[in-house]
Parts: structure tokens; C-alpha cells; sequence
């Protein structure tokens, strides 16, 4: 009799257990944690980590906690495909976040493809959405938005004719070349067009070149990570008069920390309402959802958001309500068909509405033109 | 004309730097003929650690002397626990080895500190003097002095004194510097720690203008390996001119032709040079005894 009830118990518990088991949701993330692109994937991980542990607290999506699974792909593109392989075949997620730079984004993209899983990135190239893939979203606004929302106001500014120095990295270089390709679109010359290495201690020379070029009436550098500060330091050196237009690759507070405030004087840049999170009126769009975001990370990692983060922020954020909407947790297809659907969701980077034909969602108005003021950032428009 | 001494401020600013990686090199090359690849980890940890004990509350120049002794300890670990343990091995493989080393010390670094670029002030502040219409920042004076003493010590020290000639004996023949008894392992030691504060004194001198991070020792290293075999291995004078040369290169490259060809002439300058003189500018002609 004993061993019957013993019996019974132990299918009871396995059924319970298989039950919690089913109860969940599998979230897949790869991204470059480590590696050269860390200061990408870092942010990143800490973000869905943090926001995964606050959802399961708060009794997760219609009572289903979210599993997540996170590997570290350091930013190599073969790695992130193996990776992805796995999330899809062994850790049957149901949805894929990641690919921290276009590299390994390219490798996930095409496992996402061919299995059938929603996946939304969290790296720049226009090319990861445009054209249109079945399963693929992304987050980051293209480096052509931030192109068109910088000739914008150049255009207000009266300016016309320019000079270009962009990093020969991944960013600065497809940078570059989307400007190049929208300029005419916006009345810009590109009177000078220089590069510099990534690793390089000294762009005077480049930039001697733009000030004896006749007619520049500003400077533009798209770039990240050290060129750009250094940049601004040689354009301060060398008595610029002309003003200098920096990309979204360089919107943190760490910059103006590097270029130092006095350099920095000026400088104008597009980026996300994150940076000037303590700035926005209580009555923006954006203002609650950045707010809670800056708030929880500084407590949980005592660091400051970065724009990278907010991404990853985004993307977790556009999963959940879509998950939320699909009604059905397991089946890939009808979160696709939700997370298409995805209507005016405010993120930290903009709002997002997707359609059939727009898989980033996002317009101008997202990018904010910045100005740094006294050693901080000043929304100029 | 302006823009002619502009290109070339640039170009000495970028060269010293060079210079003092190539200087580092020269010191362990001469006591062992191994080229420490992980010399580019010591300019990054002397400005890492300058950057992170500044910010802990140090005076800069308390920071600066912390950092460059807390090198020359790595640097005389680096030849404890993983030269001197391979000793007999075939050059190449020390060389490996010291790759090998880099790569540790950077995972290291990127554990102990953080994956962020880091600086701290210049030491004479931020305005730049100007020479006849072109500006150089009082932060390049430092580094191109800091080279040029750097150059006039290790002169000394390899011409002058008695420790200077055992180094360049134990690498001419350690079996012979033995037998005249020079202390062949402890020549060894003194060369990676001496080596390792130079390096870090370079990193002190340089990252007010290039920043630091915990990767940004494999470019340094790679170009103060191509100046150091434009000057000669092994050579001061070498290390110093072909460092000052190669930054110069890249600076009227950049200047008069087009960026993008900046490196790309370098080294086809490099290139040619060895072509016409494999030992490069200043190296002595090495005869192999058969």
C-alpha cells in the first residue's frame, strides 16, 4: 500500500515538476560580453539580466516565469552562430536577443532565418533589416539615421560644405559611407573626406588638411572608442572656429570625461533621450520608461546607463509585449506575428511601431541633437 | 609652411611614443635576443594603474612612481615564472612566449580594472604652444623629453657601465658570460624589470594624449616593433631615430598624400629600408660563427 502511495507521490511531483518546466519561457541571448566589442555586450548582458530577475519577481508574462539563457559570443562571428545553433537545439528558446555588433548579428540572423525564430538585434548596419527579413528586428537606430539627423541640422544652421574624418573601424566606416550616401539628399558637400586607425594618438595632420580646405563650414567625424575624443582634443589644439559634429558612437558621459569638458565645448552629436535622462521634462514620451531603466541599473551595477544598454533594454522590452500579445508562449511564429504587430511601444532609444515593411520601427524624431554645454549634455531641439 | 611643422609636431608627438615602446624592446632584446611582444602590456599597465591609483586618491606623481614599480614586478615575474623556466629553449618559441604573456596580462588587467578608456590630466595643462602658426600640446614636450632620456640612460648604461656590458655579454654568449662570472640569470632579471619600468614609464607619459585601455597595448607594441627594426634591434639610437622616423612617416602621409595610405607607406618604408640593410639603420652587421 505504502509503495503505492510512494508511487503516485513520486508521478505526482514529476508531472508538477514537468509542469513548472513547461511554465516557462526561454529567452536565448548571445552577445560580445567580452572581447573587443565589450564595451557593446557588457551593458548589454547586465541589462536583460537585471530585467529578467524584475520581471520573474513580479510573477513574470501571465504567470510564466522567463528562463534565460546568455552566452558570450566576445564579439567572434562564429562563435555567436554556434551559439545560436544551440539557443535554437538545445535550449529550445522561443526567441533570440543579440548579436551585440553587425558581425556576429550577420552569423545569429541567418540561424534565426532558417529555424523560424524571432530574433531582434542590437547592432547598427542598416543592412540587418533593409531589406526586410521574415524573422529579424533591430533596435539601434541606422548610423543613416544618424547621418540625416545631423545634416538636419546642419541644414538649420545654414551650413553646406563640410569636411568628413571617420575611424577605419567597423562603425566609422560604414558610417562614412552612409553619409556620403545621403548628403547630396541634404544639400552637403563633402569637401574633405579623411580616415583615421582606430588606434591612432594624433589626427592633426588629417585635420590640418580639412582647415586649409576652402569653404568647410563644419566637421564631421563618425567614429567610437578613442578616435573620436582625441579627435575633439586635436580640433581644440589646433584653434578650430568651425563647429564639429560627432555621431551617436560617442554619446556616454565617459566621452566628455575623455576629450575633456573644455574640448568638448560645443560639440554637437545626435543621441537617445538615456543620456539626457535626468534632463527630460516629466511630461516626455520617454520620460518614465528612461528614468526607471537609468534608476534600476545605477543601483543594481553602480554604473551609468549607456546607450548600448538601453538597446538591449528595448529589445527585452519589445519581446515581453510581444510574448504578452501572441498569447501563446511556445510558438515562435505567432510571437513573430505579435512583435510585427508591435504598435507605439516607448523604449529608451525611441518608439517603436513595426510593420511588414519596417522591422526597426523607429524615425527621426528618436535621435535627439545633443550639445555639450559647460561639461554636460543640452538638448538643442 | 605651417602646415609642413604641424604634420611634423604631429609626426614627433606619435614617434616618441614609438620610440619609447621600441626603447623597451631594446633592453631585453640585448640581454637575450627575444623580442618581448608583451612590452606593448607594460605602456598599458603603467597608465592603467597610474589612471586607477589617481583616481583612489594618489597624487599623480605618487600614482606614476606606484605604477612603474608595480610593472617592473610583473615584469620580473614574467622572466621568473615563465622565461627562466623555458630556458634552452630556441628563440622563437621565448618569443611565443611573451605573446603568450601579453595575452594574460590583458584578460588580467580587463578582470582586475574594467574595459573602459581611461585618462588623466597632462602635466603642464591643456594649451598648446604655438610655433609659427602650428600648435603642439605641452603634454608631446614630455613625451619626446621622456624618450630622449629614456635614449641618454640606456646609452649610458649599455657603453658606460660594468651591468650594461654584462647585459650585452650574456647575449652574445651566456655560456662565455658565465665563465667571466657575470650572474647570466640575474642579467635576465634585471633586464625584464628595467625593461617593464620603462615601458610603464612611457604609458605614464602617454596617456594624456592616447588614452588607455586594457587593449591598447598590441598596436603600441606592433609599431614599436616596426621602429625598432627600421632603427636596428637591439639599439638605442635605432629604437630612438626609427621610432621618431616612423611617426613622421605616417604624420606627412597623412598630411600630403591621403590618411588612408598612412600606415601603408610606413611600413613600405620599413620594407625597403631592410631590403637595402636587413639590420636596419643603426643594427651592427651580425656575423654567424659556423
Amino acid at each position: 500500500m505504502s509503495k503505492t502511495t510512494t508511487a503516485l507521490a513520486t508521478f505526482a511531483a514529476l508531472g508538477v515538476l514537468a509542469g513548472a518546466a513547461q511554465a516557462e519561457i526561454r529567452l536565448g541571448v548571445s552577445v560580445s560580453a567580452t572581447g573587443p566589442a565589450a564595451f557593446l555586450g557588457d551593458p548589454e548582458a547586465k541589462t536583460i539580466e537585471m530585467l529578467v530577475e524584475q520581471l520573474n519577481e513580479k510573477g513574470g508574462i501571465n504567470g510564466e516565469e522567463i528562463a534565460l539563457t546568455l552566452y558570450d559570443d566576445g564579439g567572434d562571428p562564429n562563435k555567436a552562430r554556434t551559439f545560436a545553433t544551440r539557443l535554437v537545439e538545445d535550449d529550445e528558446v522561443i526567441a533570440i536577443i543579440g548579436g551585440s555588433t553587425t558581425g556576429t548579428t550577420m552569423s545569429i540572423l541567418s540561424v534565426a532565418e532558417d529555424e523560424g525564430i524571432p530574433f531582434i538585434s542590437l547592432a547598427g548596419a542598416i543592412s540587418i533589416v533593409d531589406p526586410v527579413r521574415e524573422f529579424v528586428f533591430k533596435t539601434p537606430h541606422t548610423d543613416r539615421m544618424a547621418c540625416e539627423k545631423i545634416f538636419t541640422d546642419m541644414q538649420e544652421q545654414g551650413i553646406t560644405k563640410i569636411g568628413m574624418i571617420s575611424g577605419t573601424d567597423g562603425f566609422g566606416a560604414s558610417m562614412q559611407a552612409q553619409c556620403k550616401e545621403v548628403a547630396g539628399e541634404y544639400g552637403i558637400e563633402i569637401l574633405a573626406d579623411e580616415t583615421y586607425g582606430p588606434q591612432d594618438a594624433d589626427m592633426t595632420p588629417q585635420l590640418t588638411r580639412i582647415r586649409n580646405t576652402d569653404g568647410v563650414q563644419a566637421v564631421l567625424n563618425p567614429g567610437f572608442g578613442q578616435g573620436p575624443a582625441i579627435v575633439t582634443r586635436n580640433v581644440a589644439q589646433l584653434g578650430f572656429e568651425i563647429p564639429l559634429y560627432q555621431s551617436h558612437g560617442v554619446a556616454s558621459d565617459a566621452f566628455i570625461e575623455l576629450a575633456g569638458a573644455e574640448a568638448a565645448e560645443g560639440l554637437r552629436l545626435p543621441g537617445t533621450a538615456l543620456l539626457i535622462a535626468d534632463k527630460l521634462a516629466e511630461d516626455d514620451a520617454q520620460y518614465d520608461v528612461v528614468t526607471s531603466y537609468t534608476e534600476a541599473y545605477k543601483a543594481k551595477y553602480d554604473q551609468d546607463v549607456s546607450t548600448f544598454g538601453g538597446y538591449a533594454h528595448d529589445a527585452f522590452a519589445l519581446i515581453v509585449d510581444a510574448i504578452g500579445r501572441a498569447g501563446d508562449s511556445e510558438d515562435p511564429q505567432a510571437i513573430r506575428d505579435a512583435l510585427e504587430a508591435t504598435d507605439g511601444l516607448v523604449g529608451t532609444t525611441g518608439t517603436y511601431s513595426f510593420s511588414p515593411e519596417d522591422h526597426l520601427g523607429l524615425d527621426l524624431s528618436a535621435f535627439r541633437m545633443l550639445e555639450i554645454k559647460d561639461g554636460d549634455w543640452l538638448a538643442v531641439d | 609652411m605651417d602646415a609642413l611643422l604641424q604634420f611634423l609636431f604631429s609626426g614627433l608627438t606619435v614617434g616618441a611614443v614609438y620610440a619609447l615602446v621600441a626603447l623597451g624592446f631594446t633592453i631585453i632584446y640585448n640581454a637575450s635576443e627575444v623580442v618581448n611582444f608583451a612590452q606593448g602590456e607594460f605602456v598599458m599597465l603603467g597608465g592603467m594603474i597610474t589612471v586607477f591609483a589617481f583616481e583612489a586618491g594618489l597624487p599623480l606623481p605618487l600614482a606614476a612612481l606606484l605604477a612603474i614599480l608595480v610593472t617592473s614586478a610583473i615584469g620580473v615575474a614574467l622572466n621568473k615564472l615563465a622565461i627562466e623556466p623555458a630556458r634552452g629553449a630556441p628563440v622563437v618559441s621565448l618569443i611565443i612566449i611573451t605573446i603568450g604573456a601579453s595575452i594574460v596580462i590583458r584578460g588580467a588587467t580587463q578582470l582586475v580594472f574594467d574595459k573602459q578608456l581611461h585618462r588623466f590630466p597632462s602635466f603642464s595643462g591643456d594649451d598648446p604652444i604655438r610655433v609659427l602658426g602650428a600648435t603642439i600640446l605641452p603634454q608631446s614636450l614630455w613625451v619626446i623629453g621622456g624618450a630622449l632620456a629614456v635614449f641618454v640612460g640606456l646609452w649610458i648604461f649599455f657603453t658606460r657601465t660594468l651591468t650594461g656590458k654584462a647585459v650585452l655579454a650574456t647575449a652574445n654568449n651566456r655560456v662565455a658570460a658565465q665563465l667571466v662570472g657575470i650572474n647570466t640569470g640575474w642579467v635576465m632579471t634585471l633586464s625584464f624589470g628595467l625593461s617593464a619600468a620603462i615601458g610603464a614609464f612611457a604609458g605614464v607619459l602617454v596617456t594624456p594624449i592616447t588614452l588607455v585601455g586594457y587593449d591598447v597595448g598590441v598596436a603600441l607594441a606592433l609599431k614599436g616593433f616596426a621602429a625598432a627594426m627600421l632603427g636596428g634591434m637591439g639599439n638605442p639610437k635605432g629604437a630612438l631615430v626609427g621610432g621618431l622616423l616612423l611617426g613622421c612617416f605616417e604624420a606627412l602621409t597623412a598630411g600630403y598624400l591621403s590618411s588612408q595610405y598612412k600606415e601603408a607607406v610606413a611600413f613600405i618604408v620599413i620594407l625597403a629600408v631592410l631590403f637595402v640593410m636587413p639590420q636596419g639603420l643603426f643594427g651592427r652587421k651580425s656575423t654567424e660563427r659556423v
